[in-house]
Parts: structure tokens; sequence; C-alpha cells
């Protein structure tokens, strides 16, 4: 067990490692670089200044040369300097993760509020009009586009009836805090609801059909004591692999939300700044995003693990 | 298509109700409650893509013109839908850009497909490291965050990759990004699927025979093992138009990926927070057009897999 860990642990890093040169690579390939910039803001600049520059600030080193530099730099805390913000890295990103986190755990929690009684309901009877609906629910949430559900929720709420803010996070106190994060979290969560739904009912329904359950009911076992005893913790297994996956799918989403509904979390950041060209922050940002994915996966094979004792990890 | 060894297999299910397997097919397809509407509105929106510049000179504009006189005018006869917030006549523009929509849809789908079907046949049917290898790179290209990684490339500058500027600044250049880009990463369904249908077909003994004939690895794995699985990646590839339909949109939507003046669904909806107070109409049409066809394309998916797969249980 621990030998699996440690083996998925490695890979892991490997993975960041790797998506590390791959994202500094193509940001390199972004338009503009940091000097054209600084030419920007002097048009008096020559070009024979630009080249200076650029020696002065290593662009004119090779790739690899400059990636070994960035890399042992951060590695040894220095992030960098944000462009748009002009403050280290680290100053902008950690706050806003927070945000982020705090959006996409009220959206799971949401989904799985919703998803999880429905999916269930749905699979003990199969063909009702409760299944039917919930199924066509189920594939019009995974078709809905997120960003335009959100502009239609602004249009609703904000525009037409005015209750709630139509984007910003929200300073000062709780309840000015929660009437910011309901939009978000609503728009932010369908898709995973959509998800869900289809999931928690196919698995519940090939639970259902097992021998055991059949085993349950004749020893005069109650239909609750049987669903939510016996079923619903055997149909969970694969679910839960769901969920972690969902994780990653769930941080784009957050992207998307957070841009439309101006939410200052990671997602909105990490636009902005491929945007703005603050590539420090845009780098740093989007292999935070892939180590909080890594991070999940790991986290739903060791659930996996602790779920369900059949599965060896040798 | 239908090598003689796939009837075979086939034949005693077809023989129960006298009839050939395909109308089987057919026929569980079209029980799908959803399968015929949704072929029917897709046919609507292709055949409205195809006729846009009919409807154009019908309607007698010119949707690339903008009229600042005429932005945001409300539906009239003269332009069925309205304007937009360039005052261009947004019926002809939702049709033009239901041909890059529905085209980066295809397209990239298509390309992802013949890409996983290699990946996936090549994996299944030499195994060993190379196999291993491939499937690992599918699983990391799974895991990775997906959207930030796609922004991060649409914002690539093509110049930059030497490319030559006749060609990046064409006006189709963003649409052929989007399409290599999403084909790039949406392989991995198709393979795995291909891998586990060639590992258990490649044990046959048709396959046996053809070996035992002297055929080479390539006529094996192309004439013998893709068209047997055929069906799941039909089903597949189906599934992911839709999907990315809703990657161009939203890439779009955030001015990453279809860049005007070519019009997409997902583009026109990028000025949409700013336009909502002017003309919510305009918010609203791309993103229906947007929402049906992905839906449709789900439910041919699902109606598909019932007709491939009569043993799976409906909708699940």
């Amino acid at each position: 067990m621990s030998r699996f860990l440690l083996q998925r642990l490695i890979e892991s890093l490997l993975v960041l490692w790797l998506m590390s040169f791959l994202v500094y690579l193509l940001i390199g390939l972004m338009p503009g670089d940091p000097i054209d910039l600084m030419i920007s803001a002097d048009p008096n600049l020559s070009s024979a200044d630009a080249q200076r520059l650029r020696e002065i600030y290593g662009l004119d080193q090779p790739l690899f040369s400059r990636y070994w530099a960035w890399l042992t730099s951060a590695l040894s805390g220095d992030l960098g300097y944000s462009r748009l913000f002009n403050r280290p890295v680290e100053d902008i990103l950690f706050p806003r993760l927070g945000n982020t986190l705090l959006l996409m755990s009220c959206a799971l929690i949401l989904a799985l509020v919703i998803a999880l009684p429905l999916g269930v309901a749905a699979a003990r009877r199969p063909g009702s009009f409760l299944d039917v609906a919930v199924n066509l629910g189920a594939f019009a949430g995974a078709s809905l586009p997120s960003f335009w559900l959100a502009i239609l929720l602004i249009l609703l709420f904000a525009v037409t009836l005015g209750w709630l803010p139509a984007g910003g996070t929200g300073q000062e106190g709780l309840v000015e805090r929660l009437r910011h994060l309901i939009l978000p979290v609503v728009a932010l969560s369908i898709a995973s609801v959509a998800g869900l739904l289809r999931h928690v009912r196919a698995s519940v329904r090939e639970a259902l059909r097992q021998d055991w359950v059949r085993t349950a009911r004749a020893k005069g076992l109650s239909e609750g004591q049987v669903v939510y005893g016996h079923v619903l913790r055997n149909a969970m297994i694969p679910v839960i692999t769901i969920l972690a996956l969902e994780l990653g799918t769930l941080f784009g989403g957050a992207l998307i939300t957070e841009t439309v509904f101006a939410w200052l979390g990671m997602g909105k950041t990490i636009y902005d700044a491929i945007i703005g060209n603050d590539f420090n922050l845009a780098l740093i940002g989007l292999l935070l995003a892939t180590a909080t994915v890594l991070l999940a996966n790991l986290l739903a094979d060791l659930v996996y693990a602790w779920l369900d004792p059949r599965i060896d990890f040798r | 298509m239908s090598a003689p060894h796939e009837l075979a297999a086939s034949s005693s299910a077809a023989s129960a109700a006298g009839l050939p397997p395909r109308r089987l097919a057919w026929q569980r397809f079209i029980a799908h409650p959803a399968a015929l509407p949704s072929l029917l509105l897709l046919l609507a929106l292709a055949l409205g893509a195809l006729a846009a510049p009919f409807v154009e000179g019908l309607l007698g504009v010119d949707a690339t013109r903008a009229d600042l006189f005429g932005r945001y005018e409300a539906p009239s006869s003269a332009h069925p839908l309205g304007k937009d917030e360039l005052g261009r006549d947004l019926l002809v523009r939702l049709l033009y850009g239901g041909r890059v929509s529905l085209g980066v849809g295809l397209t990239a789908a298509l390309a992802a497909m013949v890409i996983g079907s290699l990946v996936g046949v090549i994996a299944g049917y030499f195994g060993g490291s190379l196999d291993a290898f491939l499937m690992r790179l599918a699983d990391t290209i799974i895991a990775l965050p997906l959207l930030p990684l796609l922004i991060v490339l649409a914002a690539v500058d093509l110049g930059k990759l030497g490319m030559p500027p006749a060609l990046v600044q064409s006006e189709m250049a963003s649409f052929w990004q989007i399409v290599v880009l999403i084909a790039l990463f949406g392989w991995t369904t198709v393979a795995r699927l291909v891998r586990g249908s060639v590992m258990s077909l490649k044990r046959r003994e048709f396959v046996r025979a053809a070996e035992a004939l002297g055929a080479g690895p390539w006529r094996i794995m192309l004439r013998h093992l893709l068209p047997n699985a055929l069906s799941p990646i039909l089903v597949a590839t189906t599934l992911s138009v839709g999907n990315v339909i809703l990657l161009e949109s939203v890439l779009s939507f955030l001015g990453l990926g279809i860049q005007p003046p070519l019009p997409s669904w997902g583009n026109m909806l990028s000025g949409a927070q700013e336009t909502l107070w002017a003309a919510p109409r305009l918010a609203i049409w791309p993103g229906i057009l947007i929402f049906a066809t992905v839906i449709a394309f789900n439910f041919l998916g699902d109606a598909l897999q019932d007709a491939v797969d009569p043993r799976a249980p409906r909708g699940a």
C-alpha cells in the first residue's frame, strides 16, 4: 500500500515537472515577450537598446538554460513578480486559491445534495416519471454551456429581478459574501449535477441487480435498510472515483464561472494573467492548478482503496 | 465494411427476428424516443448553415457589414431576429456561425477519432511496453486540467512557431488552430475503447487465420481489427462532437478561439455580458443553438449506443 502510494506520488511529481517545462515553453510562444512590453512603455527605445535589455535579462539565452534558471529560483522559493499587480506571485495566488476552493467545495456539496437523492430515487423506480425526468435533466445539464447558463442567471436574477449581484467577490460581512456566492455556485454546479446524476443512477441500478440485494431482502431487511445500508455503500465506490475526476472538470468550470462573475479566484487570475502577458503569474497559476488536480486524483485512488478492500495494490 | 466474420458472428441474432443485423440496429436506434427529433434538428441546422449565403441574398443583407445606425435594431420582417451590437443581421450571422461551430465540432471530433483509433489499435495489437507507454500518456492527458491548458495553447502565437504570416493572418487560422488543439487532447477516450476491443479481438480465430495467411501487422490492424471495433468508435465520436462544440464555444467566448470577424456561436456571446442590458436576445439565440446542437448530438450518441449494443440497459 505505501509502495503504491510512493509510486503514484513520484509519478505525479514527474507529471508536474513535465508540465512546468511544457507551460514554460508555451508561454514563450505567446505573443510578445517582457522586452516587447518594456518597449511599448518607452517608445524611444532603440532596437540596439532592446537587444541589450534582452541580454541583461537573459532572454537571449537558449530555452533550456532559461528554463533551468527559472526552475532553480522557483524551487528556492522565488516565484517572481506579477507584472499586472507589481507584487510577488505568491501574494496574489494563495488568497485567490482560497476563493476558488470555497467556490468549488460549495458547488461540489450542492451537486452531491441534489444528485445523490435524485439519482437513487430514479434508480429505484426504472421507467417511472421521475426516472425519465432525471435522465432528461442529466442530458440537459451536460449539454448546457456553463458560461451561457451564467449569463442567463445574471439576466434573470441580477438584471430583471435585481435580487442578487451580477458579479464580484463581495467584501463586507458574511451576508454580502454569501449573496455574491449564490449565482457562481449554481452556475458551476450544474455540469457536476448532470455528471453525478448519470453515474449515481447507473451504479445504483447495477448494485440493485446483485445477488446480495436479494439476500438482504430475503432476510427481512426493510427496503430503506437495503438501499441505504447495502446498495448505496457499494454503489458509491465508482461514484467516488468519478467525483475525483470531476475535480479537474470543476477547475476548468471555475475558470469560466469566475471570469463571467468577476470572482477573484485562481481561474480568473490565470485567465487575466494569460490575456495580460503576466508570464510569472500565469506559469505558477497553471502549475498550482495542475498540482491541485493531480492531488485530487491521488486522493481518489486512496479513498477507492479504503472503500473497496477487494482492490489489491501490489 | 461488413467482413464475412462480422456477419457470421451476429447471424444468430439476426435469424431470430428474420431481419438483417443492420435493419435490427436501425430499429433499435429509431426506438430511442429522442433519436428522430435529434437527427431532424441536426439536419435542419446543417441545412441552415449551408444555406447561409442563400438566406443572406434572400434578405438582401450583408452579414459582414457593420451598420452603426442600426445597432440593436429590433426584429422586423427585413431582419427576422433583429441586429447585433454592430448593426449586423443576427439571423444570417447565426447561420454563418453555425458553419464554423458545426465545422469545428465535426472536424475536430473526426480528427480525434482517427488519432484515437490508430493509438488504440497499435497499443492493443502490439501490447508490451509500447502499450504501457501509450496508455500512460493517455492517463496523463486525462489527469491534466484541460481548459487552462487549452487557453494557453490557444493563446500561442502561430507566427512564433515559424508559420508563414499569410497563413497566420488568414481568416481560417483560428479555426484550424482550435481543431488541432482539441484533436490533440480529445483522442484518449476512443484510444482506450479501441484498445479494449482489440485486446479481445486479436485472440479470435479470424485474426489468427489472417496471421497464418501471412498478413502483415498493418493489414491486420486496419482491415481486420479496426472494422470490428467500429461500433464503440462511432458512439464515442458522436458523443464527443457535443463536447467539442462546448469547448470551442467557451474558448471563443473567452476571446481565444475563433477570432472575429469570423462568427461562431461562442464568440457571438463574448460581448453578451455588456449587451445584456440593451438587447438580451443577443445573449439568448447563440446559446440556444449551442445547447440544442450539443443535446442533439448527446441524444444521438445515446441512441447509437442502444443500436449497437442491445444488451446495455437503456440510458445507463
